[in-house]
C-alpha cells in the first residue's frame, strides 16, 4: 500500500519536470554545456542552477524519489533472484555441463565445448573464489551435490542476473525519459518467473543476458553523450560498450546479435554525423577511428585475451583433444602427441591412426556396421570420428605379400589399410557415396585381409617425389585409389542415424589438393622400430585461435535436432507455449519449469501489436503534415527512435533463429525476451498520448500504476514455477498451481 | 449532311514501329525457336516436367513439391495444343521421343516465353527512363546469353518465369511513369499484379520478386500520402486491391483449376486425406464407395492414422508377439505386436465391439458409436483385443506399449477399454462417421493417448511403424488421430466366415463432396511440408559458384556422339554482369556520401532515376540470390538465372549513366563508345563459341570441346572411340 502511494506522489511531481526537460532540448545548441536528460540518477546540476528555487525543490524532491525507485529495484531484484538460490540441492538440467566445464578450468583439464569460453571461465572462477575443489563430476541432472560448495557459482549467476532489472530500469530512463516507464520495465523483469529461473543455475544464460544488457546500457548511454564528443564519460561509455560486446561474445555467438545491433546504431550515428556539415571531415575521420578502436579494436583484443587464457589455464590433456589437430594436441600434457615417442617414419606392418588435415576432421574409422540398403553397396561403414576410439587403429600393409621384415612406407608406394578390429580393408569402388553424390563410396570390404584389387591405396607425400619417406605426425599424405584413380576424402558432412551420426568419408575423383583430401599419421605403433622422440611443430596461438573457432563453428551446426526428440520452434517462444523442465518429473520430485510468467509475456505480445498500430497512424500523420501539438510530437519521437530501437534489439534477436538449423531450446528466447520486456515501456507512453488531451493526472498515473499491481498478480500465481513445486501435478486437484494449468502443453 | 462531313476529314492511319524492337524480337524468336524438335530426345528437367504433364493429359491427381501448378499447366497446355496423349514414360534423360509426340509443340510455350523476354528487357530500360541506345544493349546481353538460351529452349519453367517477372515490373513502371489524371494507367497495374500471381504460380521463386515489387509500390503510395491534390484512400485502395488482392484470388484461382483438371485418383494419393482421396474419382473412392456413413457396434474398420509423416499408414496387428526382451535389456509384456502399417492389408482390418455384449455383427437398427462412448476393438483375423498397459513401449521407452492383449496368467489383467474422442464433432457431428471424422482413441484405465510414434521397429516387428499410448495431452497432433477409411457392417458370427468376410472387397454407394476452400488448403500445406529426399545432385551447386560460374550442367548427350547441350553462359556477359553490379555499388556509395556532405553531383530527377535503377535491378538481384544462401534444398545454376537477368538491365544503364555524367570530354566519351563496341563484340563472339553446346550442333571433337573447357571445374563430356 505504502509502495503505491509513493508512486502516485512521486507522478505527480515527477510528470511536470519531465514534461519542462523534453521542452528544453530541441531549443538547446549541439554545444551548450546542458548535460540531456541526465535526469536521474546521476544529479542535474548544470540545469538546476538555471532554473528557479521552485524548480530546483521540485527537481530535488525528484530526484530523492528517483533514487528511492532505484533502491526499490534493486532491493526487489536481489530478492527474488537469491532466494532460495540453493534449492533445490541437486544438479538441474544444463548445470550438468556448465557445472562440469566449470570442474574443469579448477582442474585445468582440455575440454570441447560449442560456446567460446568466458562464461565458463566466470563460474569456474566464481566457484574457485568460494571454495569449490572441482572435484563434484556433475554426471547426469539429478545427482545430489551433499558437502560441495555449489552456492558460490549459483550465486554469481544469480547476481548477474539481479543486475538485469536494474539495467532495464536505467536504459528505459534514457530512452523515455520517464520514470514511470522505466519502472514498468524493470518490474517486468523483476517478476518474470522465467527470468527468475534462468538467472539461479548455473548456466551460461545469466551471464550472457548480463553483457547484453550492459552493452546495451552503456550504447543508450554513449548516444546521450552526442554533445559532448571525446570527453571522458563519452570515452568511457564507449570503451564499456566495446567491453561488453567482448564479453557477450565471449559467453555465446548469440553475441554476434548485439554486436550487429550497436554496429547498426554506430553506422546510423555515423551518417548523422556525415550529415553534420559544421564538422570538418577531420573531426568525422576521428569520430570514426575512435569508434574502430573502442568497439572494433579494443574488444578483439579483449576476445582474444580471454581465449589465451583459456588456453593457458587448460593445459592437461581431456576430453575435448579428439576434436583438433595431432598439432594442437601435442600442447597438452597427458596427452600421447605430448613429448611423443614413436617410430619417426610409417613402416609397413605399423598400427596407426589416420587424422584428416581438415579442421575437425576426424580419424578415419570403421566398426561393425554396414551401410543400410539403398546406400551404395551393402558393405562396411567407415566414417570419420571425432573422438579417439580402438576403433581408428589401422594396419599398414604391402600390396600383396606380408614381409616380416619392417620396410619403411615411401612416396609412390601401393599399401593395403586393414581395419585393425574387423580385419577388413579399406576399399572403394563405382558407386555413388552416401551423402556427397560426386563423390564414390569408402567401405570396409573382405575378411581377415584378403580382398580384392578395389583395397589398394596409392601413398603420397604432398610436396615430395617418388622414394621419400612418410613422417609421422609432419608429412602430408594422400591416398589415391589404384582402380579408380579418386582420392580419399572427408567430406565434413554428418550421416544419418544409420552412420551413428559420424562424418561421411568418400572417394573424390576431383584430385585437387584440399584439407579435405590430406591425412596425417597421428599414432604409429610397430614395435620392431625404434621410437623417436619426436618435438612436434608447435602451433602459433594465431593458429590455435582459428582452429578451435572453427572446431565450435562446426559442433554449432552439428547440432542437429533428432528425428525423434519433440524440438522446440521459434515461433513457440513469444506465446510461452511450452516450457523447460529444469528439475523433476513426477510428483514427489522438487520440480522447477522455466516458463515466463503468461500473464507478462503475453501483455508483451500485445504491446508489440499496439506499437505497429501506434507507429503506423504517428507516421501516418506527420507524413500527411497534420499539425500536432509539441507534447505530442515528442512522445511520438520516443515512440519511433526508444521504441524503434528496442524493437531493433528483439528482432535481432529472434528472427535469426528461423534460418538456423540447428537444434532450438526454449531459453534461446531469453535476450530477445529482454528487449521485448523493456519495450512494454511504451505502454506508458501510449497512456500518455491516449489522456493527453484529458490533460488530467490521474488517468496517466493509474495506467501504470494498475499495470504493475497486475505483473505483480502475475507473478503471486507463478511463482511457485521458479521457486518450486512439490505434491501433485497441476491437472488434479491440490496442487500449488492447480487451475494454472492454461496451456495443455505446459508440463507441470 | 453528316456523311459529307465525315468524308471532309481525310482517312489517316499514322504508326510508329520502333524497327530496332521489331529486330531484337524477331533475332530472339529465331535465336530461340529455331530447330526446337532438335535434339528429339528428352533432355534434362524434361524428365522431371514431362510426367507431370503425362499426369494432366491423363487427368490424374498428383503433388508436386517443387512448384504451385501454373507453370506444370502453361507446360501442359503446349503439350495440349500439340495433341499429346499423355502415353510416353519419361523415364530417363535422353531417351528418344516417339513419332508420336510432337516435341516442338512441348518446347514452344517456354520458348516464347524465354524470346519475348528480349523485348521485355528493351522496353523496361525504356520504362526506367533510359535511352534507345542503352535498351538495345540490354536486349543484345540477353539475346545472347548462351544460358537463356538453354533454358528457354527446352520443357523447363525459368524462362516462363522470367517473362512474368519482367512483364510484372514493366507494366508496373508504365503505370507508376503514366500521368496521374488517366484511369485508365490502373489497367496496367492490374496486368501488373497478374503477371505477379503468374510468376509465383510459375515457382515460388518468383515470391522473392513479388515482394520487391511490393516494396517499390509501397514507398511510391508512401510518399503519395504526403500529397494534398490527391484522394489518397481511393488511391491506396485501388493499389492495394491489384497488387494484393487480385495477385491472391489468381493464385488461388491457378489451384482451382488445377484441382477442376486432376479429377482421377493417382500415385500420389496416400499423400493426401482420406477425405482427400475420397473426393477422386477411382483409388479410394471406388473402395469407397458406398460404405455405411455411420460407425456402429459391429463395424468392420480399417484405421488410417492422420499423420502422413513419416508415410501414410494403417493400424496393423499380426500373429507375431513383442520379444520377451529388447535389445538393450529391457522387458516387455510379450503379447501380440500392434503396429502401423503402409500397405492396405487383411490384418489392417478391426472391429468395434461394445463392452457390454459379446456379439460382433451389427445390430438392426445399426447402433452408431458417438463423442464420448467407451468400445473395444477387436483385430479381425487374430480376435486379440486393442490393449494397452503399464509397460514402456519398445522405441519410446517414455510411452505406454499398445498390444493385442493375450492373458498370459501373469496377474496382467487385460486393460482393453477405449473412450472415442472425435476432435472434429463441432465441424461433424457427434456421430463417428466414415472418412470425414477424426478421431482419438482414449484408454480408459490411464487416460493415456493411442498415438503413432514415427520410429520404425527393427526386424522383430517386420520394419513397421511403432504404435504406442502416450498420456501427456498435447494440444492438437496428427500423430494422435485416426480416420476410419474402409468400413462395412459385419455380419457374420463366426470366426471362419468373418475372414471370409474380411478378405472379400467392400462396396455399396454413397457421394462425398470435399470443399474447394478445403482441398485448396490442404493441398498447398501438403505441398509446402512434404518433404522429399533431399540428396546432391551430381550437377548441384552451391549459390556463391554462380557469381563465377564454377559449374556447368551437362543437359543432353548424343546417344552415339559427342554431340551435347551443356547450361553455360556467356562468361563474358556474365563478367559484365558482375562488373557493373560492383561499380553501381560502389558509385551509389560515393554519391550517397557525397550528398550526406551537401555535395549534390546530380540533379534531382537524374539521381531519382539512378535510384530507381538501383531498387530494381541490384534489388533484384539481391532478393533472387540472397535467399538462397540461407537454403539448405538442392540447388543449380538455372536458380541463378533470374537474377542474373537483372543485371543484364542494369550493365547498359549503367554505361549511359557513366556516358551522360561521368565522362566530360568527348574524346573520354568516344573511348567509352570503342570499349563498349568491342565488348559487344566480344560478347557476340563468345556467343558463337559456345554455340555447339548450346544448340547441340555441330557435333565437335574431342580437342574443340577441350578448348571450350574453359573452366577446370566445368564438366564436359567425352565419348571415347
Amino acid at each position: 500500500m505504502a509502495k503505491g502511494e509513493s508512486i502516485t506522489q512521486w507522478n505527480k511531481s515527477g510528470d511536470t519536470s519531465t514534461l519542462r526537460n523534453r521542452k528544453s532540448f530541441p531549443t538547446s545548441a549541439p554545444n551548450t554545456p546542458v548535460s540531456k536528460g541526465q535526469s536521474c540518477p546521476t544529479g542535474n546540476d548544470a540545469q538546476s542552477s538555471n532554473g528557479t528555487s521552485a524548480q530546483f525543490s521540485s527537481r530535488l524532491s525528484d530526484r530523492h524519489m528517483c533514487t528511492v525507485l532505484l533502491v526499490l529495484v534493486v532491493g526487489l531484484s536481489f530478492s527474488t533472484r537469491l532466494y532460495k538460490i540453493t534449492e533445490p540441492p541437486h544438479v538441474c538440467w544444463d548445470e550438468t555441463h556448465f557445472g562440469k566445464m566449470g570442474s574443469y578450468y579448477i582442474n585445468r583439464t582440455f575440454f570441447f565445448d560449442v560456446h567460446p569460453p568466458l562464461g565458463k571461465m566466470l563460474i569456474g572462477l566464481a566457484g574457485y573464489m568460494t571454495g569449490y575443489d572441482g572435484t563434484f563430476p556433475f554426471m547426469k541432472p539429478g545427482d545430489k551435490y551433499e558437502h560441495h560448495n555449489y552456492w558460490g557459482m549459483r550465486g554469481f549467476c544469480a547476481v548477474l542476473g539481479s543486475l538485469l532489472p536494474i539495467f532495464a530500469y536505467l536504459i528505459v530512463l534514457e530512452l523515455s525519459r520517464s520514470e514511470t516507464a522505466a519502472l514498468i520495465a524493470a518490474s517486468l523483469l523483476i517478476f518474470d518467473t522465467g527470468c527468475i529461473t534462468i538467472s539461479q543455475y548455473i548456466l551460461l544464460d545469466p551471464i550472457l543476458m548480463f553483457f547484453i544488457m550492459a552493452a546495451v546500457l552503456s550504447m543508450v548511454k554513449f548516444n546521450q553523450q552526442v554533445y559532448r564528443p571525446f570527453s571522458a564519460s563519452w570515452w568511457l561509455w564507449l570503451v564499456l560498450t566495446g567491453v561488453n560486446l567482448a564479453g557477450a561474445l565471449g559467453v555465446k555467438f548469440v553475441g554476434l546479435f548485439v554486436i550487429l545491433l550497436v554496429g547498426l546504431n554506430t553506422v546510423w550515428d555515423l551518417w548523422r554525423l556525415l550529415g553534420d556539415l559544421s564538422l570538418s571531415l577531420v573531426d568525422i575521420a576521428k569520430h570514426f577511428l575512435a569508434r574502430v578502436v573502442g568497439l572494433i579494436l579494443f574488444p578483439l583484443f579483449f576476445y582474444v585475451t580471454v581465449f589465451a587464457i583459456h588456453f593457458v589455464v587448460l593445459n592437461k590433456s581431456g576430453p575435448g583433444d579428439g576434436f583438433f589437430s595431432s598439432a594442437f594436441q601435442s600442447r597438452l600434457i597427458g596427452n600421447n602427441l605430448h613429448n611423443a615417442s614413436m617410430p619417426e617414419y610409417l613402416a609397413y606392418g605399423s598400427t596407426i591412426t589416420v587424422k584428416n588435415l581438415r579442421i575437425a576432421g576426424g580419424y578415419l574409422h570403421s566398426h561393425w556396421h554396414l551401410y543400410p540398403e539403398g546406400v551404395g553397396a551393402r558393405q562396411q561403414q567407415v566414417t570419420a570420428y571425432l573422438h579417439k576410439d580402438y576403433n581408428n587403429l589401422w594396419l599398414v600393409h604391402r600390396q600383396n605379400t606380408q614381409s616380416p621384415t619392417p620396410d619403411l612406407v615411401r612416396h609412390g608406394d601401393i599399401i593395403r589399410l586393414e581395419h585393425k578390429e574387423t580385419t577388413r580393408n579399406l576399399h572403394s569402388h563405382l558407386h555413388e557415396a552416401p551423402l556427397t553424390k560426386k563423390h564414390f563410396q569408402v567401405t570396409g570390404y573382405g575378411n581377415n585381409g584378403t580382398g580384392d584389387a578395389n583395397d589398394l591405396w596409392q601413398v603420397e607425400v604432398c610436396g615430395g617425389q617418388k622414394g621419400d619417406l612418410v613422417k609421422v605426425l609432419r608429412s602430408k599424405v594422400r591416398f589415391l585409389h589404384r582402380a579408380t584413380g579418386c582420392v580419399l576424402y572427408s567430406s565434413g558432412k554428418t550421416l544419418p542415424k544409420w552412420g551413428w551420426e559420424q562424418v561421411e568419408v568418400t572417394c573424390s575423383p576431383y584430385l585437387k589438393e584440399t584439407p579435405s583430401s590430406q591425412w596425417n599419421i597421428e599414432d604409429h605403433i610397430n614395435p620392431k622400430l625404434p621410437n623417436i622422440s619426436l618435438s612436434v611443430l608447435k602451433p602459433h596461438f594465431l593458429e590455435i585461435l582459428l582452429e578451435s573457432h572453427i572446431v565450435m563453428i562446426r559442433g554449432n551446426s552439428g547440432l542437429k535436432p533428432k528425428d525423434n526428440e519433440m524440438n522446440s520452434k521459434p515461433w513457440h517462444w513469444p506465446i510461452n507455449y511450452q516450457g523447460l523442465r529444469f528439475s523433476g518429473v513426477n510428483e514427489t520430485e522438487y520440480r522447477v519449469y522455466l516458463l515466463g510468467n503468461p500473464v507478462l509475456w503475453w501483455m508483451n505480445l500485445a504491446s508489440l501489436g499496439l506499437y505497429l498500430i501506434m507507429v503506423a497512424v504517428a507516421s501516418v500523420a506527420l507524413q500527411r503534415g497534420f499539425s500536432l501539438s509539441q507534447k505530442r510530437k515528442e512522445h511520438s519521437h520516443v515512440l519511433m527512435r526508444g521504441g524503434g530501437l528496442l524493437l531493433l534489439g528483439w528482432l535481432l534477436h529472434y528472427a535469426p533463429f528461423y534460418t538456423m538449423g540447428r537444434v532450438l531450446y526454449y531459453h534461446h528466447y531469453f535476450p530477445a525476451m529482454l528487449f521485448s520486456s523493456m519495450f512494454l515501456m511504451i505502454i506508458n507512453v501510449i497512456f500518455n498520448l491516449i489522456f493527453l488531451c484529458c490533460s488530467q493526472k490521474a488517468p496517466q498515473n493509474i495506467g501504470p500504476l494498475a499495470s504493475i499491481c497486475f505483473f505483480d498478480f502475475g507473478f503471486y500465481l507463478f511463482h511457485p514455477l521458479s521457486y518450486g513445486m512439490t505434491g501433485p501435478l497441476a491437472h488434479e486437484p491440490g496442487s500449488s498451481m492447480a487451475g494454472l494449468k492454461w496451456m495443455d502443453s505446459w508440463e507441470f | 449532311r453528316k456523311t459529307a462531313v465525315m468524308l471532309q476529314l481525310p482517312l489517316v492511319v499514322t504508326a510508329q514501329v520502333d524497327l530496332v524492337l521489331v529486330l531484337v524480337s524477331l533475332l530472339a524468336f529465331w535465336t530461340r525457336l529455331s530447330r526446337l524438335s532438335y535434339p528429339n530426345a528428352v533432355v534434362f528437367d524434361e524428365v522431371y516436367y514431362g510426367q507431370f504433364v503425362s499426369l494432366y493429359m491423363k487427368r490424374v491427381f498428383f503433388i508436386d513439391d517443387s512448384g504451385p501448378p501454373l507453370g506444370h499447366m502453361i507446360l501442359a497446355f503446349g503439350a495440349y495444343l500439340g495433341g499429346f496423349d499423355g502415353n510416353f514414360l519419361w523415364n530417363r534423360i535422353g531417351a528418344d521421343y516417339p513419332s508420336s509426340v510432337s516435341v516442338w509443340s512441348l518446347r514452344l510455350l517456354p520458348a516464347l516465353c524465354g524470346s519475348l523476354c528480349v523485348p521485355l528487357v528493351y522496353l523496361l530500360t525504356l520504362e526506367l527512363n533510359f535511352s534507345h541506345l542503352a535498351a538495345l544493349g540490354a536486349a543484345l546481353l540477353l539475346l545472347l546469353e548462351n544460358s537463356l538460351i538453354v533454358q528457354s529452349r527446352f520443357m523447363l519453367l525459368e524462362s516462363v518465369l522470367i517473362f512474368f517477372v519482367l512483364l510484372a515490373f514493366l507494366s508496373y513502371l508504365r503505370f507508376h511513369n503514366a500521368p496521374n489524371s488517366s484511369w485508365s494507367r490502373f489497367s496496367w497495374l492490374l496486368l501488373s499484379g497478374a503477371s505477379c500471381a503468374a510468376a509465383v504460380g510459375v515457382k515460388y521463386m518468383g515470391v522473392f520478386s513479388y515482394l520487391l515489387l511490393l516494396g517499390v509500390a509501397s514507398l511510391h503510395t508512401w510518399n503519395l500520402i504526403g500529397d494534398h491534390t490527391l484522394n489518397v484512400c481511393v488511391q491506396c485502395v485501388c493499389r492495394f486491391m491489384c497488387l494484393v488482392v487480385v495477385p491472391v484470388l489468381l493464385y488461388v484461382f491457378w489451384f482451382y483449376i488445377h484441382l477442376g483438371l486432376l479429377s482421377h485418383s493417382g500415385p500420389h494419393d496416400q499423400l493426401m486425406s482420406s477425405a482427400f482421396q475420397a473426393s477422386l474419382q477411382g483409388g479410394l473412392s471406388r473402395i469407397t464407395q458406398g460404405q455405411p456413413l455411420e460407425v456402429a457396434y459391429g463395424s468392420q474398420v480399417t484405421l488410417r492414422s492422420s499423420a502422413s509423416q513419416p508415410i501414410p499408414c494403417w493400424l496393423h496387428s499380426h500373429r507375431a508377439n513383442y520379444p520377451v526382451r529388447y535389445e538393450n535389456g529391457r522387458g516387455s509384456s510379450h503379447q501380440q505386436q500392434v503396429t502401423c502399417y503402409p500397405f492396405k492389408d487383411v490384418n489392417n482390418w478391426w472391429i468395434i465391439k461394445d463392452p457390454g455384449k459379446q456379439k460382433l455383427v451389427v445390430g438392426s437398427p445399426p447402433q452408431p458409436v458417438r463423442h464420448g462412448d467407451v468400445i473395444q476393438l477387436v483385430h479381425g483375423m487374430t480376435s486379440r483385443f486393442l490393449n494397452s498397459h503399464d509397460v514402456a513401449a519398445p522405441m519410446s521407452p517414455h510411452a505406454q506399449e499398445v498390444s493385442g492383449y493375450i492373458d498370459f496368467n501373469v496377474s496382467m489383467a487385460a486393460q482393453n477399454l477405449w473412450r472415442v474422442h472425435i476432435s472434429n464433432r463441432e465441424a461433424e457431428s457427434d456421430v463417428w462417421k466414415t472418412i470425414l471424422s477424426e478421431v482419438r482413441l482414449v484408454h480408459v484405465n490411464t487416460s493415456a493417448v493411442l498415438k503413432l510414434s514415427g520410429v520404425s521397429l527393427p526386424d522383430w516387428g517386420f520394419r513397421q511403424l511403432e504404435v504406442v499410448a502416450e498420456k501427456l495431452f498435447k494440444g492438437h497432433s496428427s500423430v494422435l488421430g485416426w480416420t476410419v477409411e474402409e468400413h462395412r457392417y459385419g455380419t457374420s458370427q463366426e470366426q471362419k466366415e468373418r475372414e471370409a468376410e474380411l478378405h472379400s472387397p467392400t462396396h455399396i454407394d454413397i457421394d462425398r463432396k470435399m470443399s474447394f476452400w478445403a482441398k485448396f488448403l490442404e493441398l498447398q500445406w501438403k505441398m509446402l511440408t512434404v518433404k522429399q529426399e533431399d540428396s546432391e545432385h551430381k550437377y548441384s551447386s552451391s549459390p556463391l559458384e554462380w557469381i563465377t560460374m564454377e559449374t556447368n550442367i551437362a543437359y543432353w548427350l548424343h546417344s552415339s556422339t559427342n554431340a551435347q547441350i551443356h547450361l553455360i553462359g556467356n562468361p563474358v556477359s556474365w563478367g559484365v554482369a558482375n562488373l557493373s553490379l560492383l561499380a553501381y555499388q560502389l558509385l551509389a556509395a560515393v554519391y550517397l556520401v557525397r550528398r550526406r556532405r551537401g555535395i549534390k553531383d546530380l540533379p534531382d530527377a537524374v539521381w531519382c532515376r539512378f535510384s530507381c535503377l538501383g531498387c530494381v535491378c541490384v534489388g533484384g538481384w539481391v532478393v533472387n540470390f540472397v535467399p538462397f544462401l540461407l537454403m539448405e534444398k538442392t540447388l543449380f545454376l538455372y536458380h541463378y538465372l533470374p537474377a542474373l537477368c537483372y543485371l543484364y538491365v542494369l550493365s547498359p544503364a549503367l554505361l549511359e549513366h557513366a556516358h551522360t555524367h561521368l565522362l566530360s570530354s568527348a574524346i573520354q566519351r568516344q573511348a567509352l563508345g570503342v570499349c563498349v563496341s568491342a565488348v559487344l563484340l566480344t560478347v557476340f563472339l563468345s556467343y558463337r563459341n559456345f554455340c555447339p553446346l548450346t544448340y547441340g550442333s555441330p557435333e565437335l571433337s574431342a580437342n574443340q570441346l577441350q578448348g571450350l573447357r574453359w573452366r577446370e571445374t566445368w564438366d564436359i563430356l567425352y565419348r571415347h572411340r
